[in-house]
Order: C-alpha cells, then structure tokens, then sequence
C-alpha cells in the first residue's frame, strides 16, 4: 500500500510539453526523500485539459496541479510528498470558481462533464492490465460470455440506442446484427483508430489512456457476431497508442482474456494491430477493410455491406474507438442506464476535442444533447483575447460550421444534421472574429482535394474545380456566377461520390456559404476579406498620425516597400508590398493598419 | 503530398538488404502484410525507391506495379530521401486557425525548399502534416523527435539555428 499516489499524464499532449522529464524528476526526487515505498509515480492517459499540461495530480489529496516543470516537479516531492504541504502556486486556477480549487469535479471544466468513454483516462495506469482489472475491467466479457447469448448481446447494445461515435451515426447493435445473421465460417470484427480528421484526437486519448477498454469490447463483439479475429487499424502517426495498444493486447494474451478459451467459456478470440500508413480515406469502411489487407485504401461501391463481405471477402464489423469504448459500460449497467443518457434520438455521451480560439482546449465528455454555448463558455473557459466568438466547426472536413447564433442548439446527431454540419468523429474547433470563413472553407477543399483517392471522378475532379473557384474568390477574381456555379458543383459532387469522402466533401463550403454569404460576396463583389486574412485581397496602410517615424516596419519590410525619413511619418508602396504583415507585428505604436 | 521520384542515386549496403529480408520473411505468411512490410523498409532505408521496391517484389512474388501502387497511395511513404531533420509541420485544424499557415510559409521560404523537398546538403526536409494530436499546444511543428509548441513566425530562426 502507498500512502500517495501521483498520477502524470503520459498523453501525447502532455508529453509534447515534457511530461517525461517531470516523470524523471518526480523519481529521481522521491528516490532522494527514500520515499520509494511510500509514494508511486503512476503514468496515466488524457486529463483532458492539455492547455494546462504537463498534469499532474497527488492522491489521496486530489490536488491537480498544472503546466509542471521538472523544477516543480521537485518542489512537489519536498513540499507535498515529504512535508504534506499542497504547492498552491501550481494548483490548476478556475477563473470562474476564483482561484485554486479543492475539488477537481466542481471546476467549471470538468463540472458538465460526464466521462463514460474516458472513465479510466487520467485514472488507471493503461500499461498495468491489473489497474484496468482493479476498475471492474473484463467483467463486462465476463458477463457477456456467461450470462448471455450471442443474440442476447446484440439486444443490449440495440436497445442502449448507442450510435457509431465516427461519423455517420448508424446504429451500432444493427451493425452487429447484420453480421450476425451473415453466414459464414470466419468472421473479424475491426476496430476503426485511424483518425484522420484534422483536429480530433479523442480515439488517440482512449487507446493511450485505457486500451484495455477497446480490447475488451471488441472480444464482446467478437463472441456477438460470432468472429474469432479482430485487427486494429491504427494511424502510424500515434506512436504512443500504438505501443500501449501493443502492451495491452500482450497482458491480455498471458491472462488468458485474449486467445482460445475464454474464461473457461470455449469462445476464443484474438486481435492483431494494423498500421495505417497515412491516408484519410482510409477512415471510410471498405477503403479501411482494403488498407487492412494490404492494398491501396480505396473505397469501394456499397452494397455489399461490409456485414455480408468485408475483410478478405467475409462479414465484417468496423466500429471506432470511442463506440467500442462505451461497450463494456453498457453490458455492467445496461441498457436502461445507457440511454437514459442524452436526447430521443442520440443517446449516451460524446468527447469533444476542443481547439482553435478558446482557453481550455483539450478533451471533453459530455452528454449528448448540451448545448455548443455551454461547452464554449462554461467548460472551454470562452474565447480567448477578449474576441468574439464566430463559429465553431464541427465533423471536420466532412462537417460544416455552426454560426454564432445556433449557439443555444442541443448537440446531438440530428440537430447537427439539420444545421448543415455533423457530429464527425469530434473535432470541435472554434473560431473568432479573425478567421475569414471563406479561407477556412478553402483549407478544407484542399484538404479533400490532397486526400482524395482518385477513384471516382466525381470527387476527384470536382472538389479540384471547387477549390478553383474558391482560390479565384480569395484572391479577388471571381465573379457572382462563380457563386451559383460552386454551389451547383457541391451539389453533384454530394450527390455523385462514391463514397462518404467526396459525398461529404462539399459540406464546409455549404454550411459557411450558408451562414456568411455576406463574406463570401464581399470577397466578390467588393475584394475585401473582411477578417483580414486573405492575403491577396489586403492592403497594409500606415496611419501617419499614430506613426513616430522610428523606422522599424521600414526594416523589417523585405520588399523594401516602406519609405520615410527618420521620425517622419511613413508610408508603404501598395505595388512593392508582399503583404507579409512584417510591417504590422514590428510596429510598436499600431499605426500600420490592415484592411 | 507530392512524392515525386528522386534523382539522388541508391545506396544500400548488404547489412540493410539482409535486415529488410529478414523481415519480408517474418511477415510474409500473414495475409496482407505489403503495408507493414513497407513500413519496415522505409525503417530501414529511410525512404523507398524503387530498388527496395524491386528487392520486396522479387522476394514475395508480389507484381511490382502493385508495390509501387501501395507505396505513392500513402502519405507516409516516400519514394525521396528525408533530410537529416525532418521537419514536420502541423496544418491541422486546431493549428491552421492559429495561424500555422503564415508559420508554414516562412520556414519554406527560409529553407528555400516546398513541402515534400530536402534541402541541397541533405539537412532539412519539410513536410505539411496533418494534426499530430497537441492541438492544445497549436501551432506545433516537430523537428524529428521534439516537439515545439505555440509558435509564433518570429521563432522560425532560433530553431532552426539549434541544428
């Protein structure tokens, strides 16, 4: 037994702010005290709250402290863990509660929050399977292999009215009836961690902070639809995942929780982990079952559904991580108590990967059904800088943007769907008065244009038309038929894609066209962005009034576009300008101006 | 990405060919494994011309067009060599509305290179990403293995100047 416990998040936030070192010197500083017997250093998954990392928090206390350095890390052990003295200076400050905090549960970030997905993340130490084990791990399996049926495993996950956590939605327990009722000697069931939209990272937090979670439902999965061989397809770039995925998969062989004979119950089952190798199609169903087996990811036409061919041609079901991180949850406390969760049609809880322009980014869980303003400003801690916020995007370059004034909307599929935007796997990215909708509208199509596999033309030169014109309104040469022509290209492309890629790729240009035509139209008509970002379409001016004539923009201009004598006011050659903004971020006493 | 093919000649010792066979052989009975066997190769090599391609397909059986159609399908693939430092920046989301953009632009224009390229003396390459994940730290760019968070263009100069 250990009289504390100092948890350290080991996430990929956490550790790209240089939670190692802190780990390092947490050791080496108890190891100096002769504490090692009495207080452990345990690495634990996402917080959430990776603004404030390194995290770390002592326990039995409780106390959180944030953004931690290896100097501070010293000062814990000689203040907190030698002498009982909590370092007030680096506990977490809720500005909304007034300062440091008792309880981690009543700060605005966590206090509407509700972890279901990411109960163990930030708890459990995920390379010690006896933790996952200690926080009632694998009794879901245990209770699924034991006390029911396959068909009556389906039915629990049919009536929890969970939905896929990756994009679309569907209904998972039909997912799984569907491939139940397919024929067939083998079977696999593929777990989706290819998490390809650019600013979500909730699939990358549960498989780093409680892979077991994942293991274990897709062993229920499996026993359900009757496979005996899973794979994980996992992004390359999440070397950390991987190698705890690894270490998971390992203890739960030598447990014997993975592998033939079961617990005694004769089912057998096994997982295998699958790079992806950097593709984002390969997020798409079929283009993901063709990486697995080796080949160009690309999608091919449904049906057949992958429940009646999938991998190597045989009935297959392909969830994402945070879906199969609800399963063992659901099979302990049931149905009920999973769907008395979250609105009619969206049931349960979703974690939102918060970023952009807003305090707290980071990881959140909520139940469906909150609203974006309460996640905005009570949980994110608001918009940065004083500014406004615009809008926030949600389902990355598949999903589309809610304006300022859907704030008050419940989120849940439907409602998403019904504002031109969707849920996604989760990226929540919000926006403020200095981000030019447009633009971001743009860095979307690129991103599609880039990411398409090229197999249907559709998409492959549609969006590439697309980003044509919006490249020609962002630079101040389009015409209003450009408009109406881009609208009707969305159109086709949604309606004539292959697959979920091209069908969604038109919704940024939809959702913002349908929001902020006023922005598109003055880009248009009057060659002005009015956020100021679109670089073609701005003109630096310095205001002589406010200029002292100190000649710094003049020395940092590259295009030696700035002329003056010295305590003269100054003025830029709109011909010689590059328009890199040098000029704007050097002066001291704001008097180049943008517009 | 780009992935153009490369002018700079191969060079690959013995010890190389017979660690990438070593592994064409451990992984050549799993069914679908040309990706994990790219992803060793590339470990070993760096990156993957086409005698590293000529070397899997002669040793698997596996048409070579089909190998060099996996290996220009994916992103993480390279059919150049990488740079000493590879840089890596993030264009995500979360990092693009901070304004990795601008970020971007400046370290090209300072290596003089484009996303995709290696620097003449074969110490930089740079690369566009997609979200690493630190979205809390955006903008991010990585250097191979560190990683530098919140950035702002100003930066650009002092850390290239630590390699």
């Amino acid at each position: 037994m250990y009289r504390a416990n100092v948890l350290v998040c080991g996430g990929t936030g956490c550790t790209a702010s240089g939670s190692a070192s802190v780990i390092e010197s947490l050791n080496a500083g108890i190891a100096a005290h002769g504490l090692e017997k009495e207080v452990r250093v345990v690495t634990t998954g996402c917080f959430g709250l990776c603004e404030k990392g390194p995290i770390v928090v002592v326990y039995p206390e409780g106390a959180f402290y944030q953004s931690v350095t290896a100097d501070d890390a010293k000062e814990i052990v000689s203040e907190h863990l030698l002498k009982g003295r909590i370092v007030g200076r680096l506990l977490y400050q809720d500005e909304t509660a007034g300062g440091g905090v008792s309880s981690l549960s009543e700060t605005a970030f966590y206090k509407k929050q509700l972890r279901v997905a990411l109960r163990n993340c930030g708890i459990i130490d995920p390379e010690d399977i006896g933790e996952y084990i200690a926080v009632d791990g694998y009794q879901a399996l245990g209770k699924a292999l034991t006390e029911y049926t396959p068909e009556q495993v389906v039915q629990v996950i049919i009536d929890s009215g969970l939905r896929g956590r990756g994009g679309a939605g569907f209904p998972t327990g039909l997912k799984w009836k569907f491939a139940a009722a397919s024929e067939g000697d083998e079977k696999y069931v593929c777990c989706n961690a290819d998490e390809g939209d650019p600013g979500a990272f909730m699939d990358r937090s549960v498989l780093e902070g409680d892979p077991h979670a994942v293991i274990e439902a897709m062993a229920i999965a499996g026993y359900a639809i009757g496979a005996r061989q899973g794979y994980v397809y996992v992004r390359a770039e999440y070397p950390i995942a991987v190698r705890r995925l690894g270490i998971a998969i390992d203890q739960a062989r030598e447990m014997g929780l993975l592998g033939e004979d079961i617990l005694g119950s004769g089912f057998g089952f096994d997982l295998d982990i699958r790079l992806g190798a950097g593709a984002f199609v390969c997020g798409e169903e079929t283009a993901l079952m063709t990486s697995i087996e080796g080949r160009r990811g690309e999608p091919r036409p449904r049906p057949p559904f992958p429940a009646k061919e999938g991998v190597f041609g045989k009935p297959t079901i392909l969830n994402n991580v945070e879906t199969y991180a609800n399963i063992p949850r659901i099979i302990m406390l049931g149905a009920e108590w999973f769907s008395s969760m979250g609105t009619e049609k969206s049931k349960g809880t979703k974690v939102f990967a918060l970023g952009g322009k807003i305090n707290n980014t980071g990881l959140v869980e909520i139940p469906m059904g909150t609203t974006l303003r309460e996640i905005v400003e009570e949980i994110g801690g608001g918009v940065p800088n004083g500014k406004k916020f615009k809008a926030a995007q949600t389902g990355g370059p598949s999903g589309g943007c809610i304006p300022a004034e859907k704030i008050d909307v419940p989120i849940d599929y439907d409602n998403l769907l019904a504002i031109g935007s969707m849920m996604g796997s989760g990226g929540l990215i919000v926006m403020d008065e200095d981000n030019c909708m447009v633009d971001i509208a743009k860095f979307f199509l690129e991103f599609t244009v880039d990411e398409s596999c090229g197999k249907c033309s559709p998409c492959r030169i549609g969006t590439r038309r697309m980003l044509e014109i919006l490249t020609r309104i962002t630079s101040g040469n389009a015409e209003m038929d450009d408009l109406a022509k881009l609208e009707e290209l969305c159109y086709h492309v949604k309606m004539n894609s292959l697959c979920g890629l091209g069908q969604t790729a038109p919704n940024p240009v939809l959702s913002t066209m349908r929001y902020f035509k006023d922005e598109y139209i003055a880009h248009i008509e009057d060659k002005t962005c009015p956020a100021g970002v679109c670089k073609e379409l701005l003109s630096y001016t310095i205001l002589a009034d406010k200029c002292i004539g100190c000649g710094m923009c003049r020395k940092v201009c590259p295009a030696e576009a700035i002329s003056g004598e010295r305590k003269e006011a100054h003025s830029i050659d709109t011909n010689k300008c590059v328009k890199c903004g040098a000029c704007e971020t050097a002066c001291k006493f704001k008097a180049v101006v943008r517009a | 990405m780009p992935n153009r093919k490369t002018n700079v000649p191969f060079v690959g010792t013995k010890e190389q060919e017979d660690k990438l066979l070593a592994a064409i052989d451990r992984l050549k009975d799993d069914k679908g494994s040309l990706i994990a066997m790219l992803q060793s190769a590339q470990d070993i090599y760096g990156y993957l011309p086409i005698e590293v391609q000529r070397i899997i397909a002669d040793r698997t059986g596996i048409p070579l067009e089909e190998i060099y159609g996996v290996a220009t399908f994916y992103a993480q693939f390279s059919l150049n060599p990488k740079g000493q430092y590879k840089i890596s920046c993030c264009l995500g989301t979360a990092c693009y509305v901070k304004g990795a953009g601008d970020f971007f632009q400046k370290i090209s224009d300072e290596l003089g290179i484009k996303s995709g390229d290696c620097t003449p003396d074969g110490k930089f390459s740079l690369e566009a990403c997609r979200c690493i994940g630190a979205c809390g730290l955006a903008p991010v760019l990585t250097v191979n293995d560190d990683v530098y968070g919140r950035l702002t263009a100003e930066e650009v100069d002092s850390i290239l100047a630590k390699y």
